[in-house]
């Protein structure tokens, strides 16, 4: 077992679709600057930075160097860190490690993206094999969408709920200061959105934004000096699947995340997810995919998804509210999209939520989501 | 007063890249080229055989060596057709739209392949259908000599 760890900083940019008034670096410094005044701290208690995007998006494959000045790496332990969609949850579980392993105290990760700057899916096909895979890859979401059909068919889903969720989320949204859609929407107006490949529609999507996150990571000692409330981290967990995106037996149902998860609850005491769990920020680049996921997270018996979805039970006044944030489907900037997960997670468990907080929050997860169906998870907690 | 107007930079690269295809991918490509062929890798401990094929099973960490052949008819198991453009990175050019795409579970083989399918009618597209591959008459030895996979009649 390594040590207590806590988050006592979050900072984040306000995520748009374009920010022509900065550029990488000025948008990263935003970033930065929030999470340290949020933390209450000075550049000088950072023992180390680490930062990462998703490359091939704007081409820049050196932040680490390119940032050095504004991100406080200059002088200080730091590396890059990039796997795709989990690109700002891995750069956070190695955070945690890092602190974790004792051998740095205070540690931040920055995850960015500024997509306006490149062609987001001619780049995300260049993820894929280039002797297998480039030739027929159809993009986040002709390929969610060939995988979603089997989704709906095997646990009996309809175009209903998947719409619900973009609303749900959109709603949630509408209160978030940071996030980039706000879009005061209903289930009409996402049936009747234009189809991009089907069963997605223009508003089962995510955006594609700009924007940066970043978060302070330190030790038991330092986080009780630094503030009153930390935000434990209680579980870290990640699972990689295979090369190929054909590889896995059932696509959207993430066998990743039904590892991490049941790996996560057990080091967090966790016996019931949907009781024990007061929030979940989750990583979902479409709405199917929150259909998919939350199954996956073990809240209910294998494919009763819709039973849940049905109740209400994922919405703000629900059991267990699912993206308080407005999730993925209102703000995503891929490096930092999966740190927007966890940072909002420690948001509620700091109660720093203002419109959109849960109230009593002491237990949060978290998850990362990349390329092939793997998965990230964090749980965190108000106490040790 | 200085120009407060923010400013973009374009740049405009090319960037030509030549991938090793490997030992699997090389025999694999020869075959299809050749003989229309499609093989596979099989794994001496599970018996899964792969498509792609490849160096190593991941589930066994063991190196494949045995090769089979296998299809080339295959099930539909996962299937959509794309109606909104984007840049295809291989060609530089808006991929054109509709197009069918699906998820193929050839036969004889443990792992699915994506590809195009030729039936852009969502309607004529079913979970479970047997599907065939179309192959180009002239091959080049890419994964692209399969120009789609079609409905079997």
């Amino acid at each position: 077992m390594g040590r207590n760890v806590a988050i006592v900083g979050t900072g984040q940019t306000h995520h748009k679709a374009k920010r022509d008034d900065v550029n990488i670096v000025e948008l990263i410094h935003e970033a930065v600057v929030r999470c340290l005044e949020d933390a209450e701290i000075s550049i000088d208690h950072v023992d180390a930075v680490l930062i990462g995007n998703m490359e091939h998006f704007e081409g820049i494959n050196l932040s680490d160097m390119w940032a050095s000045d504004v991100s406080g790496a200059r002088g200080r332990f730091g590396m890059k860190i990039t796997t795709g969609g989990s690109t700002g949850t891995s750069l956070s579980l190695a955070a945690y490690y890092h602190v974790a392993s004792g051998l740095f105290d205070t540690v931040m990760c920055i995850g960015w993206q500024k997509q306006s700057e490149g062609d987001t899916t001619a780049g995300l096909i260049s993820a894929t094999d280039p002797v297998w895979e480039r030739a027929s890859f159809a993009g986040a979401f002709g390929t969610f969408a060939a995988a979603a059909v089997q989704f709906m068919k095997e646990y009996g889903l309809s175009e209903e709920h998947a719409a619900k969720v973009a609303v749900k989320n959109r709603q949630n949204g509408l209160r978030n200061p940071y996030a980039h859609l706000k879009l005061d929407i209903t289930v009409n107006d996402v049936l009747n959105s234009r189809m991009l490949a089907y069963p997605i529609r223009m508003l089962d999507m995510c955006p594609a934004s700009e924007g940066a996150c970043a978060m302070i990571f330190t030790c038991e000692e330092k986080a009780k000096r630094m503030t009153n409330r930390p935000a434990w981290v209680a579980a870290a967990e990640t699972r990689h699947d295979s090369p190929f995106i054909g590889d896995v037996p059932m696509f959207m149902d993430l066998r990743t995340l039904r590892a991490a998860s049941a790996a996560a609850y057990k080091k967090a005491g966790i016996t019931n997810p949907l009781k024990e769990l007061d929030v979940i920020e989750l990583y979902e680049p479409v709405s199917w995919a929150e259909l998919s996921f939350l199954d996956s997270l073990w809240l209910c018996e294998r494919g009763k998804i819709r039973e849940l979805i049905d109740k209400g039970a994922t919405t703000m006044e629900g059991e267990l509210p699912v993206n308080p944030s407005g999730g993925v489907l209102c703000t995503n900037p891929i490096g930092a999209t999966a740190m927007c997960r966890v940072a909002e997670a420690a948001i509620q468990i700091r109660g720093q939520g203002d419109k959109r907080q849960v109230p009593n929050v002491r237990t949060a997860l978290a998850t990362g989501y990349g390329g092939n169906w793997w998965s990230d998870v964090m749980i965190l907690k108000s106490s040790l | 007063m200085s120009d407060r107007k923010p400013r973009r930079i374009s740049y405009h690269a090319v960037l030509p890249f030549r991938y090793s295809a490997g030992q699997a991918a090389s025999r694999f490509f020869s075959e299809l080229r050749d003989h229309k062929r499609i093989m596979a890798t099989r794994c001496s401990r599970c018996g899964k055989a792969y498509v792609p094929p490849r160096p190593v099973c991941g589930e066994c960490f063991l190196p494949l060596e045995e090769w089979v052949e296998v299809g080339p008819r295959g099930t539909l198991v996962g299937y959509t057709v794309v109606y909104f453009p984007f840049l295809d990175p291989l060609t530089g050019k808006e991929r054109p739209v509709p197009y069918g795409y699906g998820f193929i579970l050839l036969d004889g083989v443990a792992t699915k392949i994506q590809h195009f399918i030729e039936e852009t009618d969502i309607n004529r597209l079913r979970f479970g259908l047997k599907v065939e591959p179309v192959f180009e008459e002239e091959r080049h030895g890419t994964f692209a000599d399969i120009r789609c996979f079609r409905i079997v009649e």
